[in-house]
């Protein structure tokens, strides 16, 4: 969608330090030890997010023309504040931008994957209030006001959340494209249900396709993180 | 996706308000977000109903089962009342899409939702959906199109919803720039021979307030399954629907409804009248379902479909006479 020529540079957010530790999305032992391909291209300048500190937005019109009283704005760039992972983010953004859009571009949050971008694979998921959906089938507008958790926000101080912690150990990821909507999805469920069947975390992914087929071993993890009995009190931030 | 303005409203008068041409209104988004990445719609501006009041309740009352059109699909499937009373509503609701999709894809969105035919929703082709001369999915490839009343256009209606509303005789209460109407969604859907750019009544302007689902009759059931093509998630192949109200063992009365059928949800009005005043039972229920895919009209690649439509159709009234009260 913004592939039009529009320059991605005039919507560049404050991107704060810490999100370099966006990390991977399921972090492997020694992850740290190596250059990620994530750190080598942000470093080259190569990823979107850039370190412009956004200037001073226009007001959203409100009460334009038509609408009666409802308010307006757009179609422009309008500022807008999303608490992601507990953390308020100011970012200027045009009405048309999807969450994923703004996570992984204007936040420099890349853990969210951006697969279909069409609902039909569920890698972006997040969640807004808890509840898993597809970032890249919601506008950013309607996030607002909303928290906000992203695969960044699960683990804590450092800690895994377990349901990452047993989809390591348990090998659950392959090429890891679909790892982190996975995650989210099995996080959500733990987070709702501590004790969920093998099919109630087989009806949880229903929509989080994984072309590798490692199905098996996400259902397996997510039971062994259930095991542990650590799902619905790990400290997801923001939720 | 082109540029557009956000509009907020926070009351239904405001919403009609701010529909002036160019303007589309927004539910959940999930279909008009695909529309805008498609490049099929290119609207002005949004009008995004989720702050409007009011429009999200689910609540039992006067006639019936009182719908807002922002019910998510989640919350309409996970409903007590809407399990207990008007279960095809609930199953149809909760085997809709993905899980993350029915957390924001709304009911009202989900009527209104346009087909799926991928000639239809691909900007390569001007079908005459999109004003052009003619159908694709005739002589295309078209193993999931439409089996009955497919001559003009060959898509499928994508609501699931829709189905079972129809069989449980909703009705939608719709406000616009003069006065509000009430309309039975029997007569809500248009038929390609009627205007083929359209799938439904829904004028300009106009808003959908409420579904309102009558009270099931006493001793009624009724059941909605779906036949895809994977257990995980898909759109269906055939969905039936089928609402049963019983005097003891005999049928009194039957709808049966067809979805992925035709280009608008389908009565299978012969397999009704096959049911009436029988005892429901396997036999019957087998008559009703032969009688049900009478007359369809397969085309070249989707003869398999005729057969699932039979299979479903007799398991959804066996299903029915399940559920009844």
């Amino acid at each position: 969608m913004s592939n039009d020529g529009q320059n991605h540079a005039d919507r560049r957010s404050l991107r704060e330090k810490d999100d370099d530790e966006d990390g991977s999305d399921v972090a492997l032992p020694g992850a740290s030890l190596r250059l990620s391909r994530r750190r080598f291209l942000a470093g080259t300048g190569l990823t979107a997010a850039t370190t412009a500190v956004l200037e001073a937005c226009k007001p959203a019109a409100v009460g334009g023309a038509g609408g009666k009283g409802a308010e307006v704005a757009g179609p422009g760039q309008v500022p807008v504040t999303l608490q992601v992972n507990g953390k308020e983010r100011t970012v200027s953004l045009e009405p048309r931008a999807t969450l994923a859009e703004v996570l992984r571009t204007d936040l420099g949050m890349t853990g969210t994957k951006v697969v279909c971008d069409r609902g039909a694979c569920s890698a972006c998921t997040v969640w807004l209030d808890g509840t898993p959906v597809c970032s890249c089938m919601t506008f950013a507008m309607d996030a607002v006001g909303r928290a906000i958790t992203t695969v960044e926000g699960l683990s804590s101080g450092g800690a895994l959340h377990p349901v990452q912690q047993a989809f390591v150990e348990h090998d659950a990821a392959q090429c890891g494209f679909c790892t982190p909507g996975m995650v989210m999805s099995c996080a959500a469920l733990l987070q709702r249900n501590p004790r969920p069947t093998l099919d109630d975390v087989r009806t949880a992914t229903s929509g989080n396709l994984c072309r590798c087929g490692t199905y098996p071993k996400v259902f397996e993890a997510t039971l062994a993180a259930a095991r542990r009995g650590s799902g619905g009190s790990s400290g997801a931030k923001g939720s | 996706m082109n540029r557009f303005a956000w509009v907020t409203p926070s009351t239904i008068e405001e919403a009609v308000g701010a529909l002036e041409p160019g303007a589309l209104v927004k539910a959940g988004g999930i279909d008009l977000m695909d529309l805008l990445k498609e490049g099929l719609i290119a609207p002005q501006r949004l009008v995004n109903l989720r702050a409007v009041e009011g429009l999200d309740r689910i609540e039992e009352k006067d006639e019936g089962l009182h719908v807002g059109p922002l019910v998510t699909l989640a919350r309409l499937a996970a409903n007590p009342i809407v399990q207990g009373r008007y279960r095809a509503l609930a199953d149809a609701a909760g085997h809709a899409a993905t899980p993350q999709i029915r957390n924001v894809a709304t009911v009202g969105g989900n009527l209104l939702q346009r087909p799926r035919c991928w000639y239809f929703r691909s900007e390569a082709f001007v079908c005459k959906k999109k004003g052009g001369g003619r159908c694709y999915a005739h002589g295309g490839e078209n193993a999931y199109h439409a089996i009955m009343n497919n001559k003009t256009c060959a898509a499928v209606h994508p609501s699931a919803t829709a189905t079972a509303l129809l069989a449980l005789g909703a009705k939608l209460r719709i406000a616009g720039p003069t006065d509000a109407r009430e309309v039975p969604l029997e007569t809500f859907f248009v038929a390609p021979e009627v205007d083929v750019m359209r799938e439904n009544a829904l004028g300009a302007g106009e808003i959908i307030t409420e579904i309102v689902i009558p009270y099931p009759p006493s001793e009624a059931g009724s059941a909605y399954l779906k036949q895809g093509e994977k257990e995980s998630f898909d759109w269906p192949l055939a969905e039936v629907a089928v609402l049963l109200e019983r005097d003891g063992n005999r049928c009194k009365r039957a709808i049966i409804v067809l979805g992925a059928a035709g280009p608008v949800p389908v009565r299978a009005r012969t397999a009704e009248a096959a049911l009436a005043d029988k005892v429901i039972d396997d036999a019957t229920a087998r008559a009703a379902a032969k009688a049900a895919v009478q007359g369809a009209t397969p085309l070249e690649q989707n003869a398999y479909k005729v057969t699932i439509f039979e299979a479903i159709v007799r398991r959804t009234i066996l299903a029915a006479r399940g559920n009844t009260a």
